[in-house]
């Protein structure tokens, strides 16, 4: 299993993800945002971080960074792809999801543990995880989700709210949403961070279920 | 273009640029000649005490400097220790007080950019940053903005960079009204042998620039931070650099390319007086001068003179010196992370720096001038009076425990630091195993880094400056302590020290006393700690007028848990635990948060600390962990016994019941004392039932309760309360003061 993780200029998750998938056993291709040329790969990620310093909006330059137009293709081929807090920023900047992160409510930073439901276990990153509650950490200025109501709407009857925050709403996302996916279920973004509860000794490993869905069998 | 033309310096200009009379004759002499306006603006910022040390110095000798784990004492851009497996630690702590005071944002941000460069700057990547922080009165109208902007900057830059804030400390007391404090500590680690010195050497080699253009900002801000505050302090706002994170991020990304690669000689920081000080600082340690021509520098603005080329502290800048042979790697690498790249001169065998504008010469001065000859003052100093021994006779005895302690849990000093590290973020780099809030010291683990290591890294910082405004010496060594009792609490050995030195004016020869006391009691408790001092920061007149701040010799200390899986923490897991007291020394409400709280009052003669009984407790409570005998451990510290106990069952999804009457716990003291009492080395401990034979053969340790399921703390004839009511004072207090509502007092 090959996992590719793209590293703009910014990212600074971008090793922990790599990490996190060499201990789940996957093989790694570094991938840099000048790249014309996606190399073979089972999986695409855009780690979190603050990608072109954030300037101008969140994701939007690295939305427009060389590489995308290749990691379109490959979404578009079916790939999975996983965009983690600034990278699930880059999928709304990019239009691979819908909807759109704003500034946290209470405008400040917010780092802390979440817990957030699985709602939706037939994308490509949440096989076998029907039902299931996760423990996972938030680190967002900007982790706001935002959509007119009827894209909601649309959203929540196509079944693509992915995870929702469990009771409290950290940052005043619509609806309480976490995470969507697109239509063809393979394209998953999410602000927690998965690879951030990874080890036993970090608290929890209930990241490793979602980094892990994508691997062959699931990983437990 | 028209050629420039360099102006001359001036007496007038000399005392505008903070050089004293005398200091203006000595540049005149050494020179035998006037100086030009670079010239000037070199020495007086070389000379300024931010750079020189001019006051410290002297003072600064006393400090165990080596030891077994030393790799790299004071002296570089940090310090770095051996943390065995062929691993080094790297670290450091300096002050932005001046700037952040003056702008809150930028100020802390840049801060934490700038020790963020001493750091990766040795070659090691960073990967852990503390802060200590000091402001004025929560009612003072300025406290709820500077707070707002302090921790927003340090947020938004740390944040930003990728490196985790694990730990810090936030103080508010009024001698901070005029004056806070943002001291920021980062740690990074490296291989021993990869640790890269901020040297030039090599006749021939050439001095290349790396990262951010050059503005007029930030000229003389060392100037700015050597000098107290008075009425212009407005006008100060120019000197107060912008930072940009991603610019840091890039370049450190680059440094750390170039580093894997081999492909330079040396490399420096331009931190505070720009490329003056890198410049100069890399030339003094090579022993070699240097040339360089300021057309050369990437600038951001047009027009700029040599005067505002050295003088300038834009941030994220590096000075490299590199052979020419290794050019080509440098710039391949900048090419890539998009940073800047130019030589800007080379080195040469004069042993003087040499500063060019295209043809016209702008400065020409003996490197040694402005470093290692710089001046050195003994200045006068008077031990400060030692205040009366507390007399209680007038302080009634608790009357309301539970509203006491409420009140202590709502206080500035003791309630929760959540909306504050909550800004931060805690967990970039998945190495973070104790939160700030988790333990008493931030830890993270190296494993994931370096596979097969199984050890982590505890860090604290720490100044009570109560104590050491009482009593410099033994309020000193009560840092030193502190940080160590802190580290062991985790279950980690202090192994060194880096400490800044916040006080007011060395002209005031009663807070030149302060600092020389100051500076014995922490060299005592390094040497007898065995936790060398390895680099550090002195940041003088902080001070508004003639008000200075209580001293604030703030201690920054590391340690090492050999086994990650064996870290200590501070709320218990589980209910039916044994509960223990343990330690040292007679709790004392002199100088206590209790007397501060309740009465106003800053009062009471410090009780001697003594070191040997402190460290032996500490050890004894690090063996414990080691053991896996503890499931917590929670210094008392400010606020006292009840405190801590309280401060365990907030972080905690269980209470504690203690079964002991308090009579026979603290014999012969009076209930405030014994419950709100400070000093002395004191631990609670939490044990399995199981692990009673371990505890019992420490002496002094005291089984006084059990943890319950109940989240409350329960003590027979003292309190009965429950985590829902703590937690309404002590989880919000923050917040209000951040809103310029604080809770009445």
């Amino acid at each position: 299993m090959k996992v590719t993780v793209i590293t703009f200029p910014g990212s600074n998750c971008d090793r922990d993800v790599q990490r996190a998938f060499l201990g789940l056993g996957a093989s790694l291709i570094i991938g840099w945002h000048e790249d014309t040329k996606l190399e073979a790969t089972d999986a695409v990620i855009l780690p979190g971080g603050f990608s072109y310093g954030d300037y101008l909006r969140t994701g939007a330059m690295a939305a427009r960074a060389h590489i995308m137009p290749e990691v379109k293709a490959f979404a578009d081929r079916g790939g999975a792809v996983l965009g983690i807090c600034n990278g699930f920023q880059i999928l709304c900047e990019a239009g691979m999801l819908e909807g759109a992160l704003l500034r946290n409510d209470s405008l400040s930073f917010i780092c802390e543990d979440v817990k957030i439901d699985v709602e939706q276990a037939d994308t490509k990153w949440t096989r076998g995880l029907a039902g299931k509650t996760l423990r996972l950490p938030i680190a967002h200025g900007d982790g706001n989700f935002y959509a007119d109501e009827a894209t909601l709407d649309r959203l929540e009857a196509e079944k693509r709210v992915v995870f929702r925050y469990e009771a409290r709403n950290p940052n005043g996302s619509k609806r309480r949403i976490a995470g969507i996916c697109n239509a063809n279920r393979n394209v998953v973004g999410l602000m927690p961070h998965p690879e951030r509860a990874s080890d036993v000794l970090l608290g929890s490993t209930d990241g490793l279920q979602i980094l892990g869905a994508i691997l062959e069998g699931g990983a437990r | 273009m028209t050629k420039h033309r360099e102006p001359l310096g001036s007496k007038e200009l000399a005392k505008k640029f903070g050089l004293s009379q005398e200091e203006w004759e000595s540049v005149l002499k050494r020179l035998g000649r006037n100086p030009t306006l670079t010239e000037l603006g070199l020495f007086s910022a070389l000379w300024s005490e931010h750079c020189s040390y001019k006051s410290s110095k002297v003072h600064l000798k006393k400090f165990p400097t080596k030891g077994q784990r030393v790799l790299q004492g004071p002296g570089e851009n940090a310090g770095a220790i051996d943390l065995g497996g062929g691993l080094a630690a790297v670290f450091k702590i300096e002050s932005h007080n001046h700037p952040s005071y003056i702008e809150p944002v930028q100020g802390a941000a840049t801060g934490v950019g700038g020790i963020l460069r001493d750091i990766f700057t040795m070659g090691a990547r960073p990967v852990a940053l503390m802060n200590s922080l000091r402001f004025g009165r929560p009612e003072h109208p300025k406290t709820p903005h500077l707070l707002r902007g302090v921790v927003k900057g340090i947020g938004s830059y740390g944040n930003a960079v990728g490196i985790p804030t694990i730990a810090g400390e936030v103080y508010f007391d009024p001698s901070y009204d005029g004056n806070i404090l943002v001291n920021a500590f980062a740690l990074g680690v490296c291989k021993p042998g990869e640790v890269v010195r901020a040297v030039a050497k090599g006749a021939g080699n050439l001095i290349v620039y790396l990262g951010a253009t050059t503005g007029r900002d930030g000229i003389h801000g060392a100037t700015m931070a050597s000098a107290s505050f008075g009425e212009d302090i407005e006008e100060k706002r120019p000197t107060v650099q912008v930072g940009d994170p991603f610019k840091e991020k890039l370049l450190l990304e680059a440094c750390m390319e170039m580093f894997a690669e081999g492909c330079l000689v040396g490399i420096q920081d331009m931190g505070a007086a720009g490329l003056s000080s890198s410049s100069s600082e890399m030339a003094a340690r090579g022993g070699v001068g240097l040339e360089i021509d300021t057309q050369k520098v990437p600038a951001r603005e047009t027009g700029m003179t040599p005067y505002e080329f050295m003088l300038s502290e834009s941030q994220e800048r590096m000075l490299i010196c590199c052979r020419p042979d290794q050019l080509a790697a440098i710039e391949r690498i900048a090419y890539k992370w998009d940073v800047d790249c130019a030589v800007i001169g080379k080195v040469t065998d004069t042993q003087r720096l040499v500063v060019k504008h295209g043809d016209a010469l702008a400065a020409d001065v003996p490197v040694k001038e402005l470093t290692d000859n710089a001046p050195l003052y003994e200045r006068p100093h008077i031990a400060p009076p030692s205040p009366a021994k507390l007399d209680l006779a007038n302080v009634a005895d608790l009357s309301d425990v539970q509203g006491s302690l409420l009140r202590l849990l709502g206080s500035p000093n003791l309630c929760s630091r959540r909306w504050v590290y909550r800004q931060y973020d805690q967990d970039v780099g998945t190495l973070t195993i104790r939160r700030p809030d988790a333990a008493d010291a931030g830890v993270i683990m190296l494993g994931p880094m370096f596979p097969g290591r199984k050890d982590a890294l505890a860090m604290t910082v720490d100044c009570n400056a109560r104590y050491v405004k009482a009593d410099p010496l033994e309020g000193s060594k009560a840092v030193a302590l502190e940080c160590y009792r802190n580290l062991a609490a985790t279950g980690a050995l202090g192994l060194a020290i880096t400490d800044c030195l916040n006080f007011g004016s060395p002209e005031d020869p009663i807070v030149m006393g302060e600092l020389a006391l100051a500076c014995d009691g922490l060299a005592a408790a390094a040497r007898a700690l065995d936790t060398p001092v390895i680099s550090g920061n002195v940041s003088l007149y902080n001070q508004t007028g003639d008000d200075g701040i209580d001293p604030t010799p703030t201690v920054g200390m590391v340690g090492q848990i050999a086994d990650a899986t064996k870290t200590g923490r501070l709320a218990p897991r589980a209910a039916d635990l044994d509960v223990w007291l343990f330690g040292t020394g007679t709790p004392s409400l002199a100088q206590s948060e209790w007397l501060f709280v309740s009465r106003g009052e800053k009062k009471g003669r410090l009780p001697p600390v003594d070191i040997a009984a402190q460290k032996a407790a500490c050890d004894a409570v690090r063996v414990l962990w080691e053991q896996d005998t503890l499931d917590a451990a929670h210094d008392v510290a400010e606020g006292g016994l009840l405190v801590a106990l309280a401060e365990m069952v907030l972080a905690a999804p269980v209470g504690i019941r203690i079964d002991q009457p308090l009579a026979s716990i603290a014999k012969g003291l009076r209930r405030d004392e014994a419950l709100f009492g400070e000093h002395g080395c004191r631990f609670v401990l939490v044990a399995p039932k199981d692990q009673r034979a371990a505890l019992e053969k420490l002496s002094g340790a005291l089984r006084v309760g059990t943890t319950t399921t109940a989240r409350r703390l329960e003590w027979t004839d003292v309190c009965a309360i429950g985590q829902e009511a703590m937690a309404a004072v002590f989880d919000t207090a923050m917040e209000r003061i951040a809103e310029g509502t604080p809770a009445k007092r």
